[in-house]
């Protein structure tokens, strides 16, 4: 499966990320509810992206081996980037009036969440969710 | 794109057709509260069954819609949220607050004709 990247810049582009996401996972083999999880996942920080970054890349891409398969999922902004990390990831921790629970929420859908910010330079994550059925 | 809103009686029924992007859940938030005082309803029905994401920016719409809803003297009752939505959000850590809720349109047009107080959260 190829890498597919999609650019994000307004509200309609995270639709757009989530449902790219959910036909990738489709592909990739996964249940439903994981596909929901993934989608979801997907939205919150597409939407912070929007919030903060204002624009950004996501892609997706399949990862693992014939055993063990995966869906990467890499959101890169050139965005103000974010200055304390662990209070960005704390529940309920928001700058922008929004409940909180994007990046921890994020986090907690996924298998894999790592996360490299730099102030000025901007915003890389990126996620993993791995295939349980196989 | 709009959410067609129904007035059945003095119900408005709001059925979502597709997923909202966030301009669209304001412009349904604001169309709704206007609507309830246009048709005076005492309650409106918010049915999401067609949602397959409901993430945090989605849900802090619902309560604030069912919020308005309240200020301006209706009930709101969400309705149609899917098992896989439903087991997302508690993983995320999303909460209705105290919006009633109902399993389909039947369940909550049936919810309609009770007093609030008949089920209490």
């Amino acid at each position: 499966m190829q890498e597919i990247r999609i650019p994000i810049c307004s509200d309609t582009d995270i639709v757009a990320a989530r449902k790219l996401g959910r036909e990738m996972g489709t592909k990739l083999g996964f249940s439903s509810s994981e596909l929901t999880l993934i989608a979801t996942a997907i939205s919150e920080i597409a939407r912070n992206m929007v919030t903060y970054a204002h624009d950004g890349v996501i892609s997706f891409a399949a990862v693992g081996t014939t055993n063990k398969r995966g869906l990467l999922i890499v959101a890169e902004d050139k965005g103000p980037g974010i200055a304390d990390l662990s209070l960005a990831l704390q529940d309920g921790y928001s700058t922008s009036k929004s409940l909180g629970l994007g990046l921890p929420g994020a986090k907690r859908l996924m298998d894999e969440f790592e996360i490299d910010s730099k102030p000025g330079v901007g915003t890389v994550i990126k996620m993993i969710k791995w295939n349980r059925r196989q | 794109m709009p959410v067609p809103i129904l007035k059945q009686g003095a119900l408005l029924i709001a059925t979502l057709q597709d997923a909202l992007t966030d301009k669209d859940w304001l412009d349904f938030q604001f169309e709704l509260t206007k609507l309830v005082g246009v048709h005076r309803s005492t309650g409106v029905i918010l049915d999401l069954t067609v949602l397959d994401v409901l993430d945090s920016f989605a849900t802090k719409s619902l309560r604030t819609i069912a919020e308005m809803v309240k200020l301006r003297g209706a009930r709101a009752i969400v309705v149609g949220i899917h098992p896989d939505v439903a087991f997302t959000m508690v993983q995320l850590g999303l909460t209705l607050h105290g919006i009633e809720t109902g399993l389909d349109l039947e369940d909550g047009i049936s919810l309609m004709k009770h007093p609030t107080e008949f089920r209490s959260h």
